[in-house]
């Protein structure tokens, strides 16, 4: 067989290996039961919840879990503005790299705080290693917040009636001792030993075979790359992310790298099942999420190992497919099997640049992240796909004609309205966010001709991406665009913050109110949500709402592009 | 809200010092275990270091070409071209890299040249190109260091690096240790 697919088959092989036992074992934790890893978390933990002057065992209902989520959340965005605008006078700055301007730090803290980690500067030029580890503290505890709230949903589908979910700091600190920072340790560790820098020492100068002097940036890198790619942060330590060479030196590392995007997100699935006692549910949750992952993925590979057909009519020879933006020791087929990791995940790291590949990549990335819950962000990406199960319960029971009820809970009003307003949200972000700089552009293309670095249906790409990306939280970009910008930097901070939290209240307010209302124990009227059937419904309801909100715009971008060229 | 903040910052705290400061710290310690303390991997030649992972501008007609790169292999940054598949500018720059090549390796068809010897990585320091990318300026090189091409092609295999356990992913060739290996046959 071909060893590129045969490494692509290997790699969701691993993936899946690892992430059933983790389920389980993040689903101990979210029930507070014993784990083999308890003689060294529990005094950690007691000691963070002592330092913090916090009581784990206050229980809080699901007002009081947003409230503490936004407050903690709000402190970091300060205290991220404060270290990015002041950079170039802390400690830790071996290369000199200047502070961030207002606006870049706007965007930077903010796509940090929110686990976006859309990054409008080059690592190796835009921070000092202090900046550097600063954002490696969001990258753990931005992904802490995901899984942490995730959990109360979890606990708030039980079959019970309860007011109260929980404690979100408790739920918080496990999720980053005991789930993110084991994992990161041993994932950095082989990192490390694999040829990625993990160094305080600054640039390096270098003469080349041929006699040129180049100088080499290093840094710690391999502790910031393991929770990057484990907290579906994506924030590269280098510019080009993951394709840099000490980012990620071998088909080896990629392997490791790859595998970390989806390890969580996957486990949490299974974790839920453990915590719901509902396996059938969890498998059938993530049979939907499996057959949308991979109607994205296998057209993606194929187009670009196909190689580019404009390239093909300068007839030269395409063997290992398109090669722009892509690295020899990946190749195609893994470049496209990570973009499309990256982009159904909210996870945004890159192992190729997005914007040079085939349009029909390009489009399945977008496409990806305009549905955001084939699997999604840690944690983020089941509260999304909660809100498809909600829609297809309410309109699974309107055709059947039956209450519609989920786990034992009757579905009302109030949450269908919720869960309509957070479906339509994202489309209405990025919809109206890339129509007004389509406008901008196209009112006055001499003022703004920096932004584009492509002509026609891609340069349109490039903003819908962008924008695209921002609202789903994910952080990678078609690069090309000239983004350091007020208009970007803002616009996009802005984006990502709704696009972050109000996803987050949505489910967070339907889970709490349903748990508070009476438990209905199944009967034969109930509407069975643990079946084949019904996930093929949620999956109608996914198709549907993606299919009318972005089927135009993506008409205009990538499908036009690839018309064009055929 | 009040309630809440100073638990936060308390709470943000301590995050900081553990993850920022204990988790960075124990990695840095252990990597310094690691070849070349965590540095990156380093080939010594002739008293000269060089970082094996970063590639390196090789335009000279007698080494083996490395590809183009957007950030001219300067390692102090680094990025691709980010230009579109269907971009004509760029297709004019990629048609001029082929008629450079084709002017400077006589006897080469076309149809030889891989794509990745003309269109730039993602990275800019990619340090690797294809088995095809090596095999076609053979004939140049052979050429210019009165060397025979038999020998240049067993050099090529002797620098191949196979996929991953034989299994997984591409074949390739570091440029910088095939021009090494390249120097030190004479």
């Amino acid at each position: 067989m071909n060893t590129e697919i045969s490494g692509i088959l290997l790699m969701y092989a691993l993936v899946i290996a690892f992430a059933i036992p983790l389920g389980r074992y993040i689903g101990k934790i979210f029930n507070y039961e014993h784990t083999w890893l308890d003689s060294i978390f529990d005094p950690l933990d007691k000691l963070f919840f002592k330092l913090s002057g916090i009581d784990p065992n206050e229980e809080m209902n699901w007002k009081q879990h947003l409230i503490a989520l936004l407050t903690i959340n709000l402190v970091w965005f300060i205290v991220a503005m404060l270290v990015l605008t002041n950079m170039s006078w802390l400690p830790l700055n071996p290369d000199g790299n200047p502070s961030m301007s207002g606006d870049l730090a706007f965007n930077t803290a903010v796509s940090f705080v929110t686990n976006t980690n859309l990054q409008h500067y080059s690592g190796e030029s835009g921070l000092s290693y202090l900046g550097q580890l600063i954002l490696m503290l969001w990258q753990f505890i931005s992904a802490g917040t995901g899984i942490a709230i995730c959990a109360v949903v979890f606990v708030a589908m039980k079959e019970r009636t309860a007011n109260t979910l929980g404690n979100f700091y408790s739920f918080f600190v496990r999720s980053c001792t005991r789930i993110l920072l084991p994992i990161a340790f041993v994932v950095a560790i082989l990192l490390a030993f694999n040829g990625m820098p993990m160094t305080f020492e600054g640039k390096d100068t270098m003469v080349t075979l041929q006699g040129d002097t180049v100088e080499v940036s290093r840094g710690p890198v391999a502790g910031f790359v393991a929770i990057k790619q484990l907290g579906t942060n994506g924030g590269g330590f280098y510019g080009p992310n993951s394709a840099h060479p000490l980012e990620n030196p071998s088909y080896f590392t990629n392997i490791i790298e790859n595998c970390s995007i989806f390890l969580i997100p996957i486990a949490m699935i299974f974790a839920m099942g453990y915590v719901l006692k509902r396996k059938k549910l969890a498998f059938t949750i993530y049979g939907v999420m499996t057959l949308g992952f991979l109607l994205l993925l296998v057209p993606s590979i194929v187009s670009e190992m196909n190689g580019n057909p404009a390239i093909t009519d300068l007839a030269i020879a395409q063997p290992m497919g398109s090669m722009e933006g892509k690295e020899v020791r990946f190749g195609p087929a893994a470049s496209a099997n990570w973009a499309v990791y990256t982009t159904v995940t909210s996870n945004g790291s890159v192992n190729a640049m997005h914007d040079s590949m085939t349009p029909l990549t390009g489009m399945f990335a977008m496409l990806g992240m305009m549905i955001n819950s084939f699997y999604g962000g840690v944690g983020v990406g089941f509260l999304n796909f909660y809100i498809f199960i909600i829609l297809a319960v309410f309109i699974s029971g309107l055709m059947v004609g039956r209450t519609p009820e989920f786990l034992g809970k009757k579905i009302e009003a109030k949450e269908m309205k919720i869960a309509m307003i957070i479906a339509l949200l994202h489309p209405l972000l990025i919809l109206t966010s890339t129509a007004i700089s389509s406008y901008l552009y196209a009112s006055n293309p001499t003022e703004y001709a920096g932004w584009l670095a492509n002509p026609g249906y891609h340069g349109f790409s490039e903003m819908l991406y962008e924008f695209t990306s921002s609202s789903a939280n994910n952080g990678s970009g078609f690069e090309g665009l000239g983004d350091n910008t007020p208009f970007w930097n803002i616009a996009c901070g802005l984006v990502m913050l709704m696009a972050r939290y109000l996803p987050i209240i949505g489910p967070v307010a339907i889970a709490g109110i349903l748990a508070s209302k009476k438990y209905i124990p199944e009967s034969n009227g109930t509407l069975k949500t643990d079946t084949p059937t019904f996930g093929l419904m949620v999956f109608a309801v996914i198709a549907l709402v993606a299919a009318l909100a972005f089927f135009p715009a993506l008409t205009l971008g990538p499908i036009a592009e690839y018309f064009s060229m055929i | 809200m009040k309630s809440n903040l100073l638990p936060a910052i308390k709470l943000t705290l301590v995050s900081l010092v553990f993850f920022m400061g204990i988790y960075t710290l124990v990695v840095y310690g252990i990597a310094q275990l690691a070849p070349n303390k965590g540095k990156g991997f380093i080939i010594v030649h002739k008293d000269k270091t060089y970082y094996s992972n970063i590639g390196q501008a090789f335009t000279d007609d007698m080494y083996f070409n490395s590809r183009p790169s957007a950030v001219g292999y300067n390692a102090a940054g680094s990025g691709g071209s980010n230009k579109g598949p269907s971009n004509p500018d760029y297709l004019k720059e990629v048609q001029a890299r082929i008629d450079t090549f084709l002017v400077h390796n006589p006897g080469v068809s076309k149809s030889e040249i891989p794509s990745d010897l003309v269109t730039a990585s993602g990275s800019g320091l990619d340090p690797n190109i294809s088995l095809q990318a090596a095999k076609v300026q053979v004939k140049r090189i052979a050429k210019i260091r009165h060397i025979s091409e038999e020998r240049l092609i067993q050099l090529i295999d002797e620098q191949t690096e196979k996929p991953l356990l034989g299994l997984f992913g591409t074949e390739k060739i570091n440029v910088l240790k095939l021009n090494i290996a390249l120097d030190d046959l004479k």
